[in-house]
């Protein structure tokens, strides 16, 4: 039990010591902690490489304790490829937000998923561009007001909200494909046993692993860190269902 | 070893094996499909990786990831396709990657036409991406030459960490021409110190080009700026065809066009008139020394620039003479080939001869 604690209590290695610049009340901090313990749990952080990429986690080579790549804009499932297939041996994760993997990187990440790439994606979805002050992004919800939608978004010009793992779980290649939220305590366990379970399936050699984080930006919601927290719940959550979408098991008992 | 009769983009993909490089990230494009054709087949016989992308702009950042392994890495593609990859190219110059890419050109702009050109010097020499950098560009005129600046061009990525463009008219791709490649492949470089190799014993490293203090992204465009002062005083490559001290006209062309004015310049000489070939082979870095030491020189009386384009070397060539001597252009564009009596013509035009 005291051994417990000390680790809830401790950063974990794979985490740097450097504060982040994440708006307070955001949940960014919460996943990369859920990604460095994990990192430690499986003992891979001598050998895992993270890409980050272009938006508010656009400096997540700062915060984690790993080597890293800086990919352009939606680019991370392109350099994570070119790097794992040289080293498969290595243990590759991209972390990417809504506007980077959803919009400008929808390419590169169905195609990633596609070819059945092995490595993992933490896939952070908040409904905004946060780094640029709050545009409307691909996941923005129905009616949900942004810099760029003043009247809510508007489904008959942007369309609906575009429901990721769901996206890419219509791919025949196998792989794991998961919803998470980090709204809650009960769920921030929840993410994390996603999160693991991504990883392992690439441990494993397994196949390509993506887990969607439903997240919060207070400062682009324009609201309370704690309301935040009740508006994912309330508009998030019905529209993003938690699950496991996909896992490379369905195809064995589809044989 | 023997010499085999090769096609340019086949002997292109086999030259980058024999440089140790067996990583290749590409995307289908004409008219240089035979080199991801070629590879396909060649690169799992010798343990390589080939990967075919679902667009140019995945390619540029597969490169990014590949050659962050610290191994050697490559691609072939096009004008339209090699424009897709300039962000990436700049993102690489930026974190100081080695990596070559092969352009062969066709005509533009836009979609144009899959037929040879020069049209993309611009382009490669002067940085097509945004930010302060270049690449090296070598322009072979012979499928040897391809193979050999093939092989060099790996060298360079490696010593200067920089992006190495091979560039070369859809000619060079697509004739058939006997080649010759070392006895010895060489065996793939080991990774370098500052690859990503898992922070084991050490801190982690970080490969990126993004410096959010102006002071520390002044610091790396100074540093590739004194990488490009190092690449200009210690790579320039060119070389001269019928140079001599009665001449009164030097061309300037690279490339494929540079071999038929050789056809044209050995015609012109049965005639009596005496012309000398000036062929820049590394386009960055220009030989602009070179270039203005032999413009000088008291028996030339006039300069012609040819290009398969409608003027794009001309302007550094303007940059090398400082209007020490009249400069002629001939030029053909749109995948148009000049023939050696065109080059002809526009030799005794500029020497104000009549026809």
């Amino acid at each position: 039990m005291a051994q417990d604690v000390d680790i809830i209590l401790s950063r974990p290695k794979a985490l740097s010591d450097n504060i982040t610049h994440y708006c307070p009340g955001c949940t960014h901090g919460i996943i990369h902690r859920l990604v460095a313990e994990t990192i430690d749990e499986l003992g891979i952080r001598e050998r895992t490489a993270g890409v980050a990429p272009v938006g508010c986690s656009v400096l997540a080579y700062n915060y984690f304790n790993v080597d890293f790549m800086e990919a352009a804009h939606g680019r991370a499932p392109a350099m994570a490829t070119g790097f794992k297939r040289l080293r498969p041996d290595m243990i590759v994760f991209t972390y990417q937000g809504d506007g980077d993997l959803a919009s400008i990187g929808m390419g590169e990440i169905i195609h990633a998923a596609n070819r059945g790439e092995k490595f993992t994606v933490i896939f952070v979805n908040n409904a905004i561009y946060g780094m640029t002050g709050g545009q409307m992004a691909p996941t923005t919800l129905p009616g949900q007001k942004t810099t760029t939608s003043p009247l809510g978004r508007d489904v008959t010009t942007a369309g609906y909200p575009i429901r990721m793992a769901e996206l890419l779980s219509s791919l025949r290649t196998p792989a794991y494909i998961a919803r998470a939220a980090v709204h809650d305590p009960m769920y921030i366990i929840d993410a994390k046993r996603k999160i693991k379970r991504a990883f392992s399936y690439q441990i494993a050699n397994k196949c390509f692993s993506l887990v969607e984080v439903l997240s919060t930006c207070p400062t682009n919601w324009g609201l309370s860190p704690t309301v935040s927290l009740e508006w994912l719940e309330k508009n998030m959550r019905p529209y993003y269902p938690l699950g496991t979408f996909k896992t490379p098991e369905d195809e064995v008992e589809k044989k | 070893m023997a010499k085999k009769l090769m096609k340019g983009n086949e002997a292109i993909g086999e030259a980058a094996i024999c440089a140790g490089a067996t990583n290749y990230f590409a995307y289908p494009i004409t008219p240089q499909s035979e080199v991801a054709e070629y590879l396909s087949r060649r690169l799992p016989e010798v343990g390589g990786v080939f990967v075919q992308a679902e667009s140019e702009v995945a390619v540029g950042y597969m490169l990014f990831g590949a050659a962050s392994t610290g191994k050697r890495v490559f691609t072939t593609s096009s004008s339209p396709g090699i424009s897709l990859m300039q962000e990436a190219l700049s993102y690489m110059a930026g974190a100081h990657l080695p990596v070559v890419l092969v352009n062969i050109m066709r005509g533009g702009p836009g979609l144009g036409g899959i037929l040879p050109a020069q049209s993309d010097y611009f382009q490669a020499t002067k940085g097509g991406g945004h930010g302060d950098y270049h690449i090296i560009v070598l322009a072979p005129s012979s499928v040897q030459e391809a193979v050999d600046l093939m092989i060099l061009a790996f060298d360079l990525a490696d010593k200067y960490r920089t992006p190495v463009m091979l560039i070369g008219d859809g000619m060079i791709g697509q004739m058939m021409e006997s080649v010759e490649f070392p006895e010895q492949y060489q065996t793939p470089p080991s990774p370098k110190e500052w690859a990503l190799t898992g922070a084991v014993g050490r801190k982690p490293v970080v490969i990126k080009s993004l410096f959010l203090d102006p002071i520390a992204l002044e610091k790396n465009s100074l540093e590739l700026a004194k990488k490009y002062e190092i690449i200009k005083a210690d790579e320039v490559r060119y070389e001269l065809y019928k140079v001599n001290d009665k001449n009164k006209l030097l061309i300037f062309a690279y490339g494929t066009m540079a071999r038929i004015c050789q056809t044209a310049i050995d015609e012109l000489e049965e005639e009596g008139i005496g012309v000398g070939l000036f062929r820049p082979i590394s386009l960055f870095p220009f030989p602009q020394k070179e270039i203005y030491r032999e413009v000088i020189k008291p028996n030339i009386k006039a300069l012609l620039t040819v290009e398969m384009s409608v003027g794009q070397m001309i302007e550094d060539i303007e940059r090398c003479i400082v209007g020490q001597k009249p400069l002629g252009f001939y030029g053909r564009t749109g995948g148009i080939v000049p023939s050696p009596d065109e080059v002809k013509a526009a030799v005794k035009k500029q020497l104000g001869l009549g026809k």
